[in-house]
């Protein structure tokens, strides 16, 4: 129970189609973590019946709403979680068809890690490759790839190490640092929370291990201090009279009591007085904190500003190139106005170009189609009315994102990621 | 740099204190909805974390069904006294009186799906255009499919199927006028990461969650409290049991377990090695597979 502190969370996402072993898989960590509760497997087990299926379907645990169970498909992310003694890990289960890509990018975008399953028996195949290249394009730090039903192979050696190269011939094109492989049988447990007896030529970690032992410490930007302000504190009680705090989610960087500071876009300068919590100040707070910041000099201050170093900047950009995946039924319009979400700030915004457009599952650039819609990723250049305090999205996932909405239906019409 | 590391606790407390900020800043006037179960005080917690040293700036609503238990009003009352807030209490009894919604008849009738009659009205007597609740995406697996910031149409429905996404942590707040939010921050939050908070930050919760001794009855397979609100049939028997409530809701559905469980690190050790769900004993959710999500669509919490 001590143990139970001071653990870590560890946010994956795993896609794939209604075949490929998915639900297994996911049903097996949940089974084999004892994650799943009787009551649980006892009404999945009466809907397996009901559905006069020989065995229970773990793919109902999943899925939470009456069409999905009904018509046995994923519609939107769902969310899982388990805890071992080591971590708590949240899962964001996405479906895995070609028409749900907007819901991969959506799990994709808080993952610190993604599973990339691979039948056996089909190798590398379309699929495998759009997962690899939205788990790439979204810069989820670590991918696990997954050769699953190695049972259905005779657990051969072979089979694993061709797809590994194949894998890896592939995953050179993309941009990804950390990719590791683990020979898996989702339906018998070999290697996921087990050390498989089968396969004793694998010298590597168990998924499970690999779960629970991958650094994840630096997946957090601790270099560029980044504080997009909130919201403002003013108590105005006696007490606190001339409190004055700026409240906030570090969104990188390490900041410290004392250290000169510079306020974006305004170009003050002052030093920061005191990091507050809840259980009093504190001497040092990095990201992901929430806490309140209060500074030497009575500066003018807003949500929406940002408060860095001076010798460490981010961009100001009116002119933005981003990586745009389209999540709406309606296309993009030229001149359309959008309403653009960044960090605390919020600006209008146009599509100036289009640039090209991204094959998901060949990494090909179209620059003669330049007819988006929903599901399809694009590079274009926005302009907006004031300037964002940006950095690349591949520095910093939280100043280097974007949402476009539309402001007739107030719909969250694409998310981009800053060049 | 290892060193720069949070506690899943201390990062799960600081993704939701952001999204109750981002309520703050994006709505003109949100409210929490306030249960006086452990989640809505762990809600509480950490909308006064906030917010520190400034006061709450939200109102809790009570929904009240007239059924509660009197532990969970008398703390309800202390606790709203404590922070300084303002309670704003939906009477279902008025919803009843006043034509809006009809009492459920049968044996196992309640007052808790007639609750959303009354939730409505407050919302929009009020003009709240958000209510944060304290729901998990663990608890039921219909609130597994909930966003974060949650859009609820002019009449305060659901729809599960046609839902914004939700990325990185861009809230998309915008509404037409008349229609509403319902957030969660806790979204993220298991009933171990509850239980868990409450011990490290020394929370106070209704005496109801620790084992006491309590007269009982025996129906659907749990232990469910006599009060004034139950009809007891000729064959059920009164007895004495020690138990405590792993959920608290209506006093005519909430069902108790047989435990020993008295204080909060002996909570924490039982949750650690349950093997039901916490809601395995409410009533409301047993009715069918899918009720949590009829219900939800319909503008329920």
């Amino acid at each position: 129970m001590s143990g139970y502190l001071d653990m870590e969370l560890l946010r994956f996402t795993t896609a794939g189609s209604v075949d490929d072993g998915k639900s297994t898989l996911i049903g097996r960590l949940l089974y084999d973590s004892k994650s799943i509760f009787e009551d649980q497997l006892e009404q999945v087990k009466k809907s397996s019946e009901r559905k006069g299926l020989a065995d229970t379907d773990l793919a109902l645990l999943t899925d939470g709403l009456k069409d999905e169970r009904e018509q046995g498909i994923t519609i939107d992310v769902a969310y899982r979680y388990f805890a071992t003694p080591k971590r708590k890990f949240i899962i964001a289960d996405t479906p895995g068809h070609i028409q749900y890509t907007r819901n991969m990018v959506t799990g994709a975008s808080t993952a610190n890690l993604a599973l990339i399953l691979v039948d056996a028996r089909h190798g590398v195949v379309e699929q495998t490759r759009r997962h690899s290249i939205i788990a790439s394009l979204l810069q989820i730090p670590h991918l696990v790839v997954c050769v699953n039903k190695m049972d259905l192979v005779d657990h051969s050696q072979e089979a694993y190490d061709r797809i590994v190269a194949d894998f890896e011939d592939f995953a050179s094109k993309l941009d990804v640092k950390d990719v590791r492989f683990v020979p898996i049988s989702a339906l018998n447990g070999d290697n996921v929370v087990n050390r498989s007896e089968k396969m004793d030529w694998y010298e590597g970690s168990t998924l499970m291990y690999t779960l629970e032992h991958i650094h994840i410490s630096s997946d957090h930007n601790h270099i560029d201090c980044r504080f997009p302000v909130q919201t403002v504190i003013r108590p105005k009680t006696d007490e606190f009279h001339d409190f004055r705090g700026y409240a906030g989610r570090i969104a990188g960087g390490v900041f410290k009591a004392g250290d000169d500071v510079l306020v974006l876009p305004s170009g003050f300068t002052s030093k920061i007085k005191s990091i507050e919590t809840l259980d009093g100040a504190i001497e040092e707070a990095f990201a992901p904190m929430s806490v309140t910041l209060t500074l030497e000099d009575d500066v003018d201050i807003s949500r929406g500003d940002m408060i860095v170093r001076s010798n460490n900047q981010p961009k100001q950009l009116q002119d933005v190139d981003v990586m745009l995946c389209w999540l709406n039924a309606d296309g993009p319009k030229p001149r359309m106005k959008y309403t653009l979400k960044h960090t605390t700030n919020e600006a209008k915004a146009m599509i100036k170009e289009i640039r090209y457009k991204l094959d998901v599952n060949t990494l090909h650039r179209n620059e003669d189609d330049k007819n988006v819609t929903m599901n399809e990723i694009c590079r274009v250049q926005l302009r907006t009315t004031r300037p964002l305090m940006a950095d690349s999205y591949r520095k910093n996932r939280n100043t280097g994102s974007v949402i476009l909405i539309d402001e007739g239906t107030n719909e969250t019409v694409a998310a981009g990621m800053i060049i | 740099m290892s060193s720069y590391n949070l506690t899943h606790i201390k990062e799960l407390e600081a993704e939701s204190i952001y999204v109750i900020r981002e309520v703050f800043a994006q709505f003109e006037n949100p409210a929490i909805l306030f249960s006086g179960g452990k989640d809505s005080i762990v809600l509480t917690h950490l909308a006064r974390t906030a917010f520190h040293p400034a006061k709450i700036p939200f109102p809790l609503v009570h929904i009240d069904t007239g059924h509660n238990f009197p532990e969970t009003m008398k703390f309800r009352d202390d606790l709203v006294e404590k922070l300084g807030a303002r309670l704003v209490v939906g009477s279902v009894q008025k919803s009843i009186d006043d034509g809006m919604a009809a009492e459920e008849k049968g044996k196992s009738a309640n007052r808790n799906a007639i609750q959303t009659v009354t939730l409505l009205d407050t919302i929009e007597e009020n003009n709240f255009d958000a209510c944060m609740g304290g729901a998990r995406r663990d608890e039921e697996k219909a609130r597994a499919k909930e966003r974060f910031f949650s859009h609820r149409d002019e009449f305060g429905q659901w729809d599960p199927k046609n839902q914004r996404p939700e990325l990185w942590n861009l809230f998309n707040a915008k509404h037409h006028h008349g229609e509403h939010f319902r957030v969660f921050p806790i979204s993220n939050w298991t009933e171990m990461d509850i239980w868990q908070y409450i011990l490290l930050e020394n929370i106070d919760i209704p005496s109801l969650y620790f084992a006491h001794e309590r007269q009982v009855i025996r129906r659907s397979n749990t232990w469910l409290p006599v009060s004034d609100h139950i009809q007891i049939q000729d064959k059920e028997k009164i007895v004495t049991k020690k138990i405590r409530f792993r959920t608290l809701g209506d006093i005519t559905i909430t069902g108790g377990d047989e435990s020993n469980a008295d204080t909060l690190t002996k909570i924490v050790e039982e949750v650690a090695s349950a093997r039901q769900t916490e809601r395995g004993n409410r009533e409301d959710d047993k009715r069918s597979e899918t009720s949590m999500e009829d219900r939800k669509k319909e503008g329920y919490f």
